[in-house]
């Protein structure tokens, strides 16, 4: 039966099954509840003065004529609001910390830039409010990229940082260039990615209102990260922790954007504090496009040492990533050039390697952590050298690959990190098997009035980082475990709480799969409950893929502690030993005996409402708590994707013929959301390869305004995602799940650059830089001809 | 002085009759004077489709529209797709196919699916593809909604 409850016969657990989404229903009739969809009476409209330059000295902000528009109640500039700022620390010699004011005070440093905030009626009335708004800037000289803000020259975009450098490390020292000297064979990558904006389709947005009653400011947000911005709010408005509570409704999308604090909730709650209003703001798609936070913009100058088999010696590897114009709290601006530099070796074995990285700043808008964050680079870039290393030694790349995947596990890497067992070679193994059967080597290789090329990408997706992971990076807020907690009410019903956040991924249903199990219910007698800072302990959130391996392990380890207290008052009215009792479909039953059994939910009544019966030492109630996190450097999940890619020799378009993603995140606790999250992952994939960029101009204007300059692909462009699923159980995580939110980006850039290049096999030109487009493509044509 | 003006306008069977300015857009009519919230912004430019509603049976961008201009019109939007809590075959599907994870781009592509369904019974998985493109997801990349209107598309054509 199709749409049921997705228990198949025999099947002994929830976990694994295909249960369909509890989350659906309410979004598929329109009952879903956004930021936006919320009604608070007497609720204002907020809107931002931007500024229109990229760098700039304030002189002067003028909000009279703004506070005298037909609906305006207030606007506020930064000397209005008086507030701090938002510091985001990492505890570590080579950093800078700077300061993020809530408004833009003496100096604005990117196009877009809060200057200052209007309070109206409605939207409409604001944005007639910020039309009049009038401010004197003295424009500046700015710096738009890497090799600008480099300069001897450059103006500085913080008066603080040495050289525009919020962080230049060297984590990884070793004298490697004896190795190089010796090598048989040195490659080199001199790769780029683009600015991307990570594009919820819903954009950010919230609605704050003090509330006497609470004595406390609730905010409603489209957070990934409740809990954090709780820490935020209450930090820069200068209340307690307790006066702040923040709920995350349903949320349409985050990919990380919504993972750092947005200094425009703090001022919407700041005005909502002054004027004793609900106040809220929506971004709209032109704010979130130039004035949000992006990612991904880097460039890496790599080179690998080889032997003449193709194995490497040696990595040396210089990392920059521009950062734009400020660090973000509380991951810092360090999170990409750290993240790059330790996880640069991948999936292969790297004896040797030294790597430098540093987050630039420039008067562009800054960057928060999207989807993957720095591992699609460097899987980029180690597959390139992968491909440019058989080339120059004459031996295939897919045996050149094989020859230095991790083979042994656990992997202990020459960056210090604990490889968890994976199928590094069984899903390159199978992904490329699987091509050959269906003939598109033969299609690749006789097709001589095509331009075919086939891609290959292997990769690990690190994730689970617990909180020994974060420490690592020296954040002065650092992330890791999380808390959950597990109550029954008196008519058996289950309430289960977690510390992440779902923005799409279906918690609500994966979560109670996972309880369910433990507890011998179905699915629907759970409930879970997440993003509310009043509701539940606390918590980091869900980024990093942390979700399903932190979250859903200390869901299972609560709901067992509640499994077993269950046990025992059953065992108590059923006269026996606890050891005696399955949980099975709603009952406690005797395993000696198969007349003894006793309903949950009677066990649920006699806790609460009998408690009489309860056995003598044992107090009322029915819940339970259990804290997780993962010990080790996290776990990782790996995968092979492989695409097979047409070029258009007129138009210089690229089509993907064919993508597949063999893929091993451990225990699978849901498949169709797995498979769900591989797809969109790819296509975010495929949109960073071949389609969205975020460009400057020499002014610091971005490029992109609209959706229409903006290319999110459509589904005209993404082609069907073919999944095949290799499970080695994770032995870091209570359920066995390794996370895998992120792999589909992850590896696709890479395979569809790869398949590129093959196609380009013939005229000698190797792209290095994404997005590849279709200008690209051409020039690379023409050489051949 | 605001330039208002009184409409009427049928949403989902029922009549409302709303003060609006001129240059409110009918997204806004819709979502905040009468509450069918259900009808999503995600860009307010006309291109991601979330806010894609049924204006006479005619699938229309809410955010492209004015209030005004919806005066006499019959509106659907996607708070009218099921039955009580019975879930439309659309609806079913795309739970079933997993079209949907944030759920924020829903709405539109179950209108454009709803009013495309009905005009071409016959559509197959290509043409599909193609009339959705017209929408935006960010999540599932798209494989999940295409099948789940191809599903339903075949299986009206079957029980017809
Ligand atoms: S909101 Fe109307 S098309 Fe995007
Ligand atoms: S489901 Fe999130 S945008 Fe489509």
């Amino acid at each position: 039966m199709s749409g049921g409850d997705g228990r198949v016969t025999g099947q002994r657990t929830w976990v694994g099954a295909s249960v369909p989404r509890k989350e659906d229903p309410r979004l598929l009739t329109g009952r879903g509840r956004f930021v936006d969809d919320l009604r608070q009476a007497g609720a204002l409209s907020a809107a931002f003065v931007r500024s229109p330059l990229a760098a700039a000295q304030i002189n002067a902000v003028d909000l009279s004529g703004v506070r005298s528009v037909d609906g305006v109640l207030a606007a506020f500039s930064a000397a209005d609001l008086g507030l701090s700022g938002l510091t985001a620390l990492l505890e570590r010699a080579e950093f800078t910390p700077t300061t993020m004011p809530i408004l833009a005070a003496d100096r604005v440093r990117y196009a877009g830039e809060p200057v200052a905030i209007v309070v109206a009626d409605d939207p409409y009335a604001a944005e007639d409010g910020i039309e009049q708004a009038i401010v004197d800037y003295s424009p500046g000289r700015l710096v738009t990229s890497i090799g600008d803000a480099l300069a001897a020259d450059a103006p500085s975009v913080h008066d603080e940082l040495r050289a525009n450098t919020f962080l230049a490390v060297n984590p990884f020292s070793d004298d490697v260039d004896e190795v190089f000297a010796a090598a048989e064979c040195v490659v080199r990558t001199s790769l780029s990615s683009q600015r991307q904006n990570a594009l919820p389709l819903e954009p950010r947005g919230c609605l704050a209102e003090w509330v006497d009653r609470d004595d406390q400011l609730v905010v409603h947000i489209s957070s990934q990260v409740p809990h954090q911005v709780r820490t935020a709010l209450a930090r820069c408005l200068g209340l307690r922790e307790r006066q702040v509570r923040v709920i995350v409704p349903d949320v349409g999308g985050g990919f990380g954007l919504k993972c750092v604090v947005g200094r425009e909730e703090i001022a919407v709650a700041a005005a909502a504090l002054r004027l004793r209003r609900p106040v809220k703001w929506i971004e709209d798609r032109r704010e979130g496009l130039f004035a949000s936070f992006l990612g991904r913009e880097q460039r890496h100058q790599v080179r690998a040492a080889f032997d003449g088999d193709g194995r490497i010696l040696a990595l040396d590897a210089d990392i920059r990533c521009d950062v734009g114009a400020y660090s973000v709290f509380p991951f810092t601006s360090g999170v990409e050039p750290l993240m790059a530099a330790a996880e640069l070796p991948g999936v292969y074995q790297v004896p040797r390697y030294r790597a430098r990285a540093c987050a630039i700043a420039t008067n562009k808008a800054p960057t928060a952590p999207y989807r993957g964050v720095s591992r699609p680079q460097i899987v980029l870039v180690m597959e390139r050298l992968m491909e440019r290393a058989a080339r120059e030694l004459g031996l295939d790349a897919l045996v050149v690959r094989r020859r230095n995947l991790i083979d042994t596990f656990p992997y202990i890497g020459v960056n210090g990190i604990t490889y968890d067992p994976g199928s590094y070679r069984e899903s390159l193994d199978r992904c490329e098997q699987r091509l050959r059967e269906e003939g598109w080597f033969e299609l690749r290789d006789g097709a001589a009035d095509r331009v075919i090329g086939i891609g290959f990408a292997c990769f690990n997706e690190r994730t689970g980082y617990g909180t020994e992971a974060f420490a690592q990076r020296k954040m002065s807020v650092v992330p890791g475990y999380d808390i959950s907690e597990v109550r029954m009410d008196p008519g058996g019903g289950v309430t289960v709480t977690t510390g992440t956040s779902a923005h799409g991924q279906g918690h609500e249903t994966t979560l109670a799969q996972i309880a369910a199990d433990q507890l011998g219910l179905r699915p629907d007698a759970v409930k879970v409950r997440q993003g509310d800072t009043d509701q539940v302990s606390y918590g980091w959130g869900t980024f990093a893929s942390r979700s399903a391996a932190i979250g859903g392990g200390a869901v299972r380890l609560a709901s067992g502690k509640l499994a077993t207290r269950i046990r025992v008052i059953a065992a108590h009215l059923l006269d026996t030993d606890e050891d005696n009792i399955d949980l099975d479909d709603g009952w406690c039953r005797r395993r000696d005996d198969p007349d003894g059994a006793v309903p949950i939910a009677e066990v649920a009544e006699v806790a609460y409402l009998r408690a009489h019966r309860l056995p003598k030492d044992l107090d009322p109630g029915l819940s339970a708590q259990a804290t997780f996190d993962v010990l080790t450097s996290g776990t990782f999940s790996n995968a092979t994707h492989g695409v097979v890619a047409e070029l258009d020799p007129r138009t210089g378009q690229t089509r993907l013929l064919r993508y597949l993603v063999v893929e091993d995140c451990g225990v699978v606790i849901n498949p169709k959301i797995v498979d769900g999250q591989v797809r969109g992952g790819v296509a975010q994939g495929i949109a960073g390869a071949l389609y969205e960029q975020i460009g400057y101009d020499a002014d610091g204007q971005p490029t992109a305004g609209s959706l229409i300059d903006y290319l999110v692909p459509t589904a005209a462009e993404i082609p069907e995602i073919d999944i095949e699923h290799l499970e080695t159980p994770c032995a870091f995580t209570e359920t066995g799940a390794k996370g895998m939110g992120e792999g589909g980006t992850i590896g696709a850039p890479a395979a569809v650059l790869n398949a590129v290049n093959d196609a380009l096999r013939d005229t000698g030109v190797e792209l290095d830089a994404v997005p590849i487009t279709p200008e690209h493509v051409l020039r690379a044509l023409e050489c051949s001809r | 002085m605001k330039d208002q003006h009184l409409i009427n306008v049928t949403v989902n069977g029922a009549e409302h009759e709303v003060l609006v300015e001129s240059r409110r857009t009918l997204a806004d009519v819709l979502r905040h004077d009468l509450g069918y919230t259900g009808t999503h912004l995600g860009c307010e430019h006309g291109i991601c489709g979330a806010c894609t509603i049924l204006v006479d049976g005619t699938p229309a961008r809410a955010c492209l529209m004015f209030g005004v201009q919806a005066d006499g019109a019959e509106v659907r939007t996607v708070e009218g797709l099921a039955d009580g809590d019975r879930l439309s075959d659309l609806q079913e599907a795309f739970s079933r196919r997993h079209g949907l994870q944030c759920g924020f781009c829903t709405p539109g592509f179950l209108m454009l699916a709803e009013a495309y369904l009905a005009e071409n019974p016959a559509a197959d998985k290509e043409e599909i593809r193609d009339v959705v493109s017209s929408n935006l997801c960010r999540c599932t990349g798209y494989q999940g909604i295409v099948e789940a209107i191809t599903d339903v598309a075949a299986a009206r054509r079957e029980a017809s």
